[in-house]
């Protein structure tokens, strides 16, 4: 080769383009479409799954930098082992009573998904969606924040809420959407909103709160509070944008705010593939912006607790964000619009390796002594029979379109903090119209 | 060939056999969404097409609006004609800029070096208990926009024709399917049972390949004393009052809302002297207001009354409160005995 130098890129390519002949031996390219392991008809086996001892990943200080604990967002956090006993350096020790009101919601939340599924397909509203399998993630991490704490959900933690007392009753008139409604019948079923507990209003565009609660989080580290945000989104959710978003933001301002990925394995009928997680797990999207990451057991009440308060009491330290994902699985459908049968495998959640929350939570219970089978069937009745007395309280506020919602004039309030010309309008016109179609007497309606 | 056989089909099927057929006939077309793959859309607009025309056909992708049009951008850019569903038309907001700022803005920006023949169908509009995330109209905001066309259809028939017309097409096309007249035409008394398609002529559908032009209105009732301008589930409901009320009304399926059809409108308000536009959406900005700008424009002189547009009111899409809502037959037929009055 002489030393001169290539007059332009073309003659520079072209030469390379006769050297890399050897390009033509390669295979094509080809486009990676993920596929799950198992579709209808299959029996799934989930020996592939690998379920590590507890404390195969023991708990760091709350203070470890993010770098030095990358293990924890591949392994598994678990507390609860085969033989039922709690153990481990994530023990988080709760005493008796307190293991006890954990089960207790659990079941609550249980039976009133039971009862609401139930009322949707009798036609008393529109939709509804079950937290089936997936209790712990929201019961057992209510239990390790504070009361005000506040929480940004997606549309499955109606536990939160339970967890937190809220009334039952105000659950059903909003799924009713009826005149008791705090939400005046404005939003779907489920899509609740509750300040005064600590519960942000859920929106119907998923991942929406991720950099909503990083932003109350940053607001409550600037005015030198004490409190901290908690967030909740699918496995599926974190494809978006605004999940990334968030951990950016969280990072860069070292956010009080607890990050949590409920991977239950599907995102209506696209397993969690399609999310990313045939390359890596979601606890290890925080090595990338480098926050702490844990992935747990998410069917393992107490390793989902001690999770939450490992996180919890490093962001009031100012240690800054959590990433935890919890291993779960989705039990039953997406909601009452979908029928899992057409894209997965039957008896998927009876072979899931890491079983069922409630059942794990309560043979723990009856392990140490401080449960029985026998106290357990009676708590079930007793919830059911708790549940459907709340629920005809409810429907005496109405059920969804017989007639018992909030006065038609309500459709207009709340667009403006004031009503501008154009709705007072409309809502004049709106009233017009209801007269016409009802007759004189409508007001009675 | 066989000569097309029509067949009555519902707009799922339509939808669903114009997808069959262009990836059948254009190897460069490509369908991905959230759940169109194995399952074939919540909506099952896509059903059996990725067994039929494979994985890298018809896939899943992630659920980010966002991801999803900026790859619908990219793989255009590389000569594909991809075909994104966008899952309910209230989940298009995190992929607006790839939409707005780019897929439209592409060929203009670049002097035509590089093109987006990308089509974004989504089920759109309410009247079906959704709720505030399930029911919007947002077809104004792809209007406002220069680069993209609208195209809304209101059967089975025009479903089909356009949905092929719209991916053949060289621009980036919003294609917004009214989700409550996906199994049967509506009326807007919600309280009567649903007619299914089969009952409509709008259902009698080839099985092949045919197209319906862009740009180009349907008059779907012949009349003389007013003409109303509407699109989508509406038309349905238009009729229907239409008819109930015996009124001579001259109704226009817009069908294309970008590029529109003037010169039907223009033809129609001139013969009528009246014109009424009606569209679920909300009112202020809304398309109304732009057919009403048109109308006067072109057609002050033969105006009789001022034009009349019925709407979805300005608040979001409530839920308990839908029929309260909804544009049904007596905002309709107050606005009738308005604009005939005059
Ligand atoms: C922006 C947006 N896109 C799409 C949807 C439709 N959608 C609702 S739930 C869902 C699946 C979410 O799955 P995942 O995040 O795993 O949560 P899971 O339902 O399993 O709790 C989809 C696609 C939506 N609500 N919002
Ligand atoms: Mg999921």
């Amino acid at each position: 080769m002489d030393n001169k130098l290539p007059e332009s890129f073309s003659q520079l390519w072209a030469e390379m383009d006769m050297e890399q002949s050897t390009k033509d031996n390669l295979s094509p390219l080809h486009l990676h479409i993920p596929e799950p392991k198992f579709r209808p008809g299959d029996v799934a086996d989930f020996g592939d799954i690998i379920v590590p001892a507890v404390d195969a990943y023991p708990r760091p200080d709350e203070h470890a930098m993010p770098a030095d604990i990358h293990r924890l967002a591949y392994g598994l956090v678990r507390v609860l082992g085969d033989d039922h006993q709690a153990m481990g350096s994530w023990n988080p020790g709760l005493d008796n009573a307190t293991l006890q009101v954990m089960l207790r919601k659990m079941l609550l939340l249980r039976a009133f998904d039971d009862r609401m599924f139930r009322a949707q397909r009798q036609g008393k509203t529109s939709f509804y969606m079950k937290s089936f399998g997936e209790e712990a993630t929201s019961v057992a991490t209510t239990m390790a924040l504070d009361f005000d704490d506040m929480c940004f959900p997606s549309y499955r933690q109606q536990g939160i809420l339970i967890t937190r007392d809220y009334p039952l009753v105000d659950m059903m008139n909003q799924i009713y959407s009826n005149r008791g409604d705090r939400l005046k019948g404005r939003q779907l079923p489920i899509m609740y909103s509750a300040k005064d507990y600590g519960f942000f209003s859920i929106s119907g565009n998923l991942t929406t709160q991720y950099p909503q609660a990083v932003g109350w989080a940053m607001a409550s580290a600037s005015r030198g509070d004490t409190r901290i945000s908690a967030v909740w989104c699918g496995d599926g959710s974190t494809a978006e944008g605004d999940f990334h978003n968030a951990l950016t933001f969280a990072a860069v301002y070292n956010a009080p705010v607890i990050f949590q990925v409920v991977n239950n394995q599907w995102a209506i009928s696209s397993f969690s593939g399609f999310a990313g997680s045939e390359r890596t797990t979601f606890a290890a999207r925080a090595i990338g912006y480098g926050i702490a990451g844990l992935r747990v057991d998410g069917n393992d009440a107490l390793a989902v607790y001690a999770a939450m308060q490992w996180a919890a009491n490093r962001a009031r330290n100012n240690g800054g964000p959590t990433l935890i994902e919890y291993f779960t699985y989705r039990g039953e459908g997406h909601s009452t619009s979908d029928d899992p049968s057409a894209y997965r495998a039957a008896e998927e959640y009876a072979l899931w390796p890491l079983g069922d929350p409630v059942t794990r939570l309560k043979d723990h219970l009856v392990t140490i002594g401080a449960w029985s089978d026998a106290q357990h069937d009676a708590l079930i009745i007793e919830l059911s029979e708790y549940v459907k007395t709340i629920q005809k309280e409810a429907e005496q506020n109405g059920i969804l379109g017989h007639g018992l919602h909030h006065p038609f004039e309500t459709m207009f309030e709340d667009v403006f903090e004031e009503m501008p010309w154009h709705l007072k309008e409309q809502c004049a016109q709106m009233l017009e119209e209801q007269q016409d179609k009802f007759g004189p007497d409508w007001e009675a309606r | 060939m066989s000569a097309p056989v029509p067949k009555t089909m519902n707009m799922i099927e339509a939808i669903n056999s114009a997808l069959d057929i262009m990836l059948a006939k254009d190897p460069d077309v490509v369908i991905m969404g959230e759940d169109v793959g194995y399952f074939g859309g919540v909506f099952r607009a896509t059903a059996g097409l990725q067994a039929k025309h494979g994985k890298t056909r018809v896939f899943d992708t992630p659920i980010s609006e966002c991801g999803i049009i900026g790859v619908g951008v990219g793989m255009a850019a590389y000569g594909l004609r991809p075909v994104p569903e966008i899952q309910f038309a209230d989940y298009i907001y995190p992929g607006l800029d790839q939409l707005v700022s780019e897929a439209a803005r592409l060929r203009y920006r670049s002097a035509n070096d590089f093109i987006c023949p990308m089509t974004v169908r989504s089920p759109f509009g309410g009247g079906i208990f959704g709720g505030q995330t399930h029911s919007q109209s947002p077809e104004s905001l792809f209007t406002h926009v220069c680069g993209i066309k609208t195209v809304i259809p209101a059967t089975p028939y025009d479903a089909k024709g356009l949905l092929i017309a719209a991916i053949e097409d060289n621009d980036p096309v919003v294609f917004f399917e009214p989700k409550r007249i996906y199994n049967g035409p509506f009326s807007g008394y919600y309280d009567r049972p649903v007619e299914p398609w089969s009952k409509h002529e709008g259902s009698a559908v080839p099985k092949d390949y045919y197209r319906i032009e862009l740009g180009k209105a349907a008059v779907v009732r012949e009349g003389a004393a007013v003409t109303v301008l509407t699109y989508g589930t509406m038309v349905h409901v238009v009729k229907a009052v239409v008819s109930e009320h015996g009124i001579d009304a001259e109704i226009i399926d817009l069908r294309t809302l970008l590029p529109l059809d003037i010169e039907a409108i223009e033809a129609s308000v001139k013969k009528t002297g009246r014109c009424m536009v009606v569209h679920e959406a909300t009112r202020t900005s809304g398309f109304g207001a732009e057919l009403a700008a048109q109308v006067q424009e072109r057609c002050f002189y033969h105006l009789e009354a001022p034009v009349e547009r019925v709407t979805g009111f300005d608040t979001p899409y409530p839920h308990s409160l839908e029929w309260a809502y909804f544009p049904g037959p007596v905002r309709l037929a107050r606005a009738f005995d308005k604009i005939m009055k005059d």
